[in-house]
């Protein structure tokens, strides 16, 4: 799984993200190596989503530079797996939970190849870590909020990628079910995968190697205890960290 | 009873023919209609139905096959609905509203030019079921091996395009060609079945037994099983409908596909109020990470 130890996953310098010509953050500064949790926060509006759909190859960088291993955001789409902060509109489609994760595997099924054990294994594997196998043969329009964002979840694990780019993964679930997503997150972390994941939970911040901390441009960069001061809080959300 | 239900067919060539034609129709519609049902592009089939108006207009005006004037009117529509659905400032119901009106407003200034489109242009908008021949069951065959081959290659494009655009992107399958052969595929669908059910109605045919099957299956595939299943029904109970009590074949098969879906759509209420008060279970699940 590891490439090259040496070489950032995910490389940013001088980046600026926006949609058209209206840039939303200017100058990221970025390297996350094999391993690596860079967590992004920050207000709504902030900027997080579109940093993020940026490394997915969703909308154009509009200045700097910007690697995802080694390529430009979007070419290595069998590597690369991007979890939105709402995923769509399969929740009216006639979809079974197995069904949504198998879609996690199509970047390296391609056009014609057919599904092999080494698929479905993946896609079993991936029910099976978000708890999502328990109900597996329902239609996702009938599962609960919480059900469906691990059906999600797991689409995205399926895809046994080396970079995750996960948008708000923890948001609107219950302790119990955050936790299993932050285990999940530590999971993939041990075999070597490179996660980018928004939160407005500072806690989970903490777990970070690396924290971004964004208002429309960066306001701190770095580990967490140098970037989740009071003083950083206070200029970006005007309050402080409960002690 | 068989008399009634089944004797027409074997006793009547025209109707046989017809039931072919129908049929065939009705699963070429099955499988765009599918996708037309899933990716919500209802509208836009529409407006491609009553675009290719003006292809056909000129062809006849020219002595050409109206089937070659009504592709090139299709590709004209292609290009703008799909030009419209991906840069339109504005609401692209609102784009595809104007253009589809566009295009039909041009459809009947040529054909307001001459009297001698009357019958031809009632032909275009209704079709002509009862006057089908062996040749019209050879395209419209080579127009569901068409839509057949495009569905099966490009299924995954366009389940993921279904969902959302951002995940066929972040899959590795660019939107813009996939939604492109979307609407080839409807456009073939169109050009093909105008002179059975007509412009007018193939839109019923293309919505009504695919909508039926998305009220009712939990996969993708069982709605394109169900649609063709309903289409086929619609067409034989149509064609019934329109031997005994003497109605225009076209709008029978159409009306019977649509009360198929009602029927559908209310039993499909009932059953989820008897269920549980209208709200589907959530089972619960304990949540856990390994």
């Amino acid at each position: 799984m590891r490439t090259d130890a040496a070489a950032p996953s995910v490389e940013a310098r001088g980046l600026d993200v926006g949609y058209g010509r209206h840039a939303v953050v200017r100058g990221v500064a970025l390297a996350a190596r094999p391993g690596a949790l860079v967590a992004l926060i920050g207000t709504n509006g902030s900027g997080k989503s579109t940093l993020l759909k940026t490394l997915a190859g969703m909308i154009p960088a509009l200045g700097g530079d910007v690697h995802v291993l080694g390529g430009a955001p979007g070419a290595s789409a069998r590597r690369v797996a991007y979890l939105p902060q709402h995923p769509a509109s399969s929740h009216t489609l006639p979809l079974r939970a197995r069904d949504v994760v198998a879609m996690g595997r199509y970047a390296h099924l391609g056009l014609l190849r057919r599904s092999r054990a080494a698929d479905r294994g993946a896609c079993e594997a991936a029910l099976a870590r978000t708890g999502a196998d328990a109900y597996a043969a329902l239609p996702l329009r009938e599962l609960s909020g919480g059900q469906q964002q691990r059906v999600h979840l797991a689409q995205v694990l399926a895809r046994e990628a080396e970079v995750l780019l996960l948008d708000e993964p923890t948001a609107g679930l219950d302790p119990a079910g955050r936790a299993a997503v932050l285990g999940i997150v530590e999971a993939e972390r041990a075999r070597g995968a490179t996660v980018v994941m928004s939160t407005h939970d500072l806690g989970d911040a903490e777990r970070a190697s690396h924290v971004l901390l964004l208002a429309q441009r960066v306001v701190a960069a770095g580990g967490p205890h140098e970037v989740l001061t009071d003083a950083h809080l206070r200029e970006c959300f005007g309050f402080t960290q409960l002690h | 009873m068989a008399d009634l239900l089944i004797a027409p067919f074997v006793d009547l060539p025209f109707l046989r023919l017809a039931l072919a034609a129908s049929v065939l129709v009705s699963v070429t519609c099955a499988i765009a209609g599918t996708f037309v049902v899933l990716r919500g592009l209802a509208f836009a089939g529409d407006a491609m139905a009553h675009g290719v108006l003006p292809g056909i207009a000129v062809a006849i005006l020219l002595g050409a096959s109206p089937v070659l004037g009504a592709a090139l009117s299709a590709a004209v529509m292609m290009a703008g609905v799909g030009v419209i659905t991906r840069r339109s400032r504005l609401g692209s119901d609102t784009a595809i509203g104007l253009l589809f009106v566009g295009m039909l407003a041009v459809g009947v200034m040529i054909t307001s030019r001459s009297e001698s489109f009357v019958g031809d242009i009632t032909r275009v908008l209704f079709g002509q079921l009862l006057g089908v021949r062996g040749v019209d069951l050879a395209w419209q065959a080579a127009a569901l091996a068409a839509v057949g081959t495009i569905a099966w290659v490009a299924r995954r494009p366009f389940l993921l395009m279904s969902v959302d655009e951002g995940l066929a992107r972040t899959s590795g399958f660019r939107p813009a060609p996939y939604h492109a052969l979307m609407l080839a595929m409807v456009g073939i669908t169109i050009v093909a079945s105008f002179r059975t059910v007509g412009t007018l109605l193939v839109l019923g045919m293309l919505v009504a037994p695919a909508a039926t099957g998305a009220l009712v299956a939990r996969r993708v595939a069982t709605v394109g099983l169900v649609a063709a299943g309903c289409g086929a029904f619609a067409s034989w109970a149509g064609l019934l409908l329109s031997y005994h009590l003497d109605l225009a074949a076209g709008a029978s098969i159409v009306l019977v596909a649509v009360a198929l879906f009602a029927l559908a759509a209310a039993l499909s209420a009932l059953a989820r109020r008897r269920g549980d008060g209208g709200e589907l279970p959530h089972p619960h699940v304990q949540g856990h990470a390994h």
